[in-house]
């Protein structure tokens, strides 16, 4: 009879503290590429993410948020295990942080069948742009040809005949030249993918000598741009050969590891250091007193995606249940470090794409500077093929 | 061409260890490649503090060669005595345990080793033709520890042993070489070797968790061809391999590209190149199946 009494007063209090639980908390699943030679990207991608969190009182849209970080190691197999633990363990509500598209490709069906909103904060491939358009999928960053087509408009605008471009076999980087190609309309003096994760390019290199272009183009993310500049720079190719870059293979991160050699190249970036905008400079100025280092692209990109979700949250009065209208606030855009951004019905942004160049500032530092603007309001080239409104 | 003969002389390095640690101790050590890795930190590491490339280099070298020894009176001395597969397990898991070790103490991004300043910088070897001068360093460093390894091994008298003790181990120590001493001392060389190779590749790959074991493969290739216990097999068969690998990668997608389109010329390329490297393993065994110079008879 006692144990019973003492059953019901449990039980009372159970109850007692159910009803006074706290307002639901929301769960980002963060699955990125944090060891390895792509670390460094998810590490600054994770880090602008949690600084936004932070920033926000570790709110999203009012609701206390809950991040839950894992690692791919940039391996397929491993990212799908994380995402199946985070879809079906933690059941989170948004998931986010993938770097490498091939990684995405890998997973991104098993989260779109879960009806799980995935805020890409960097992989953009073009198979999830056209006809496969999805829409749970948005991408706060580009789709993968943009920054390519701006340095493919850009050299064209240059006169450059005969470029060599190299790129990694993997989707994003068949995107990126193709991106490249669809705005450069000079001669081709030959297409070379080389392997995903290759570190030394004494092949590729003495390709480049022997097809002697006149400037050179490449798509190599984290280690293998460290590698790839340094190496085309240490075989004295740097200074009779022009080398054009993306953003990706020109930012802080790769500045940091090659150092002078970088001075002077141009790269196109959809965002830039001194964005002239109050998000920006919160965002650039925190950046750097959290972390003690210049934010990269990637940064850039992990705050705008917790932005995102804070917007459209807020939008739908914390109700994540309400797919739809989270659908349409995603689409409506937030303010973000390039400003207001808005989005194609593919789940894609619509901005500005920036022209930069790597020059030392007085104060020794070498830094990304913008040089000019290349697209304005420029959308993706597979937006039409999408069905979706 | 020179890239070949680069790439070929740092493989000749590890290869170097391991075939006189295999030859004459008859021991499988897959936890060569992890001395390799542990170099190439070691230098990073010493390089960051020192502040001056070629100490921090020399800093690498003698703590990895005590590293390798320290492994050799701890662990591997019991291993001599067991077959070969319990070898290549203990030192598998020799390979699993410091790679999680180096990830406790070094973290799992890769480290930063760059060229010394003087050496970054291209130079003109032809007239027209420039030439990164570090790999060139690499190549003049490759020669130099090739030819003291084969002085020490054909001049001296710890070459005399080490030469007896890989001929016919149990004559030898019948004959009153000190064969544990030397094992020791062996493994040390080895090791040091591996931290050269490490150091020197380090600024031209990355310095990484797992850099070893894409490499070890590689060694056991050179040390097939070039006979078991033989370090001028080694060095013969380093440059082969080394050879065969680059003038594959560099050429065979550019033939390739002729006729394919260039996403299938440099998916298949690499792939071929790699394919070479073991097709002149094969052909060699073909001819010599104790490899190119036998070192048993």
């Amino acid at each position: 009879m006692k144990r019973i009494l003492w059953l019901m007063v449990l039980l009372g209090l159970a109850g007692f503290s159910l009803s006074l639980a706290q307002p639901r908390t929301v769960k980002i699943g963060f699955v990125s590429t944090l060891s390895g030679g792509g670390a460094a990207l998810g590490i600054d991608a994770r880090d602008g993410f949690n600084l936004a969190v932070r920033l926000l009182n570790n709110q999203l849209g009012g609701l206390p948020v809950e991040v839950i970080v894992a690692d791919d190691q940039q391996n397929p197999d491993v990212a799908r295990q994380a995402v199946d633990r985070m879809l079906k363990r933690e059941r989170v509500d948004f998931m986010t942080g993938i770097i490498f598209s091939n990684i995405l490709l890998a997973v991104g069906d098993a989260i779109f069948e879960e009806k799980i909103h995935y805020i890409s904060l960097n992989a953009g491939p073009s198979e999830y742009a056209g006809e496969r358009c999805n829409p749970y999928f948005f991408n706060v960053a580009w789709q993968n040809d943009n920054l390519h087509e701006a340095m493919g408009q850009y050299v064209n605008t240059r006169r450059f005949e005969n470029v060599f471009i190299l790129a990694p076999n993997y989707p994003a980087g068949r995107d990126a030249l193709t991106g490249f190609k669809r705005f450069y309309k000079g001669k081709i003096a030959a297409e070379v993918y080389n392997r995903l994760n290759q570190l030394d390019f004494s092949a590729e290199i003495a390709q480049i000598r022997a097809a002697k272009p006149k400037a050179v183009y490449t798509f190599q993310p984290g280690a293998m741009g460290v590698n790839f500049i340094k190496q085309y720079a240490e075989a004295g190719l740097l200074r009779e050969i022009p080398l054009f870059l993306p953003g990706f293979s020109a930012d802080a991160d790769v500045i940091r590891a090659v150092g002078r050699p970088m001075v002077g190249i141009y790269n196109s970036s959809h965002w830039a250091l001194e964005l002239n905008n109050p998000v920006n400079q919160r965002f650039v100025e925190e950046f750097r007193k959290a972390y003690n280092r210049t934010p990269t692209l990637y940064a850039s990109q992990g705050y705008d995606a917790a932005l995102m979700l804070d917007a459209a949250i807020r939008a739908v009065g914390g109700d994540v249940s309400r797919k739809d209208d989270l659908r349409k606030a995603f689409l409506a855009g937030f303010n973000s470090t390039r400003g207001p951004l808005k989005f194609n019905p593919n789940g894609y942004p619509i901005q500005n794409y920036y022209l930069r160049q790597v020059v030392q500032a007085p104060n020794g530092e070498i830094i990304n500077r913008l040089a000019g603007n290349i697209f304005s309001n420029h959308s993706d080239a597979y937006v039409s093929q999408c069905k979706l409104k | 061409m020179l890239n070949g003969v680069q790439f070929g002389l740092m493989l000749f390095l590890l290869a170097a260890g391991l075939t006189l640690v295999f030859g004459i101790m008859d021991m499988i050590n897959l936890a060569h490649g992890s001395l390799y890795m542990i170099g190439a930190y070691l230098t990073a590491t010493f390089v960051g503090i020192t502040g001056v490339f070629w100490l921090g280099v020399l800093l690498a070298v003698v703590g990895t060669a005590l590293i390798g020894m320290l492994l050799e009176f701890s662990i591997l001395r019991q291993l001599y005595r067991r077959d070969h597969l319990s070898q290549v397990l203990a030192t598998f898991a020799l390979i699993l345990i410091i790679n999680e070790v180096v990830r406790i103490i070094w973290g799992s991004q890769p480290l930063l080793l760059s060229a010394p300043e003087g050496l970054s910088g291209p130079i003109e070897i032809l007239p027209g033709l420039n030439y990164s001068a570090f790999r060139l360093t690499i190549i003049g460093v490759g020669l130099v520890v090739a030819m003291g390894l084969f002085l020490l091994v054909n001049n001296t008298r710890v070459g005399m042993w080490l030469r007896a003790g890989a001929s016919n181990r149990e004559m030898a120590q019948a004959m009153g070489v000190p064969i544990k001493p030397l094992f020791t001392l062996l493994f040390g060389v080895g090791a040091a070797l591996c931290a050269i190779a490490g150091a020197f590749l380090g600024p031209i790959l990355a310095v990484q968790v797992g850099m070893g074991e894409s490499i070890l493969i590689l060694a056991f290739v050179v040390i097939v061809i070039g006979g078991i216990g033989s370090v001028k097999g080694a060095l013969v068969g380093a440059l082969l391999v080394g050879i065969v690998d680059t003038a594959g990668r560099a050429f065979l997608p550019l033939l390739l590209s002729q006729v394919a389109s260039p996403e299938v010329a440099s998916n298949l390329g690499p792939a071929l190149a790699s394919i070479l490297i073991y097709l002149l393993m094969a052909v060699v065994l073909f001819f010599k199946p104790q490899g190119l110079f036998p070192a048993r008879t």
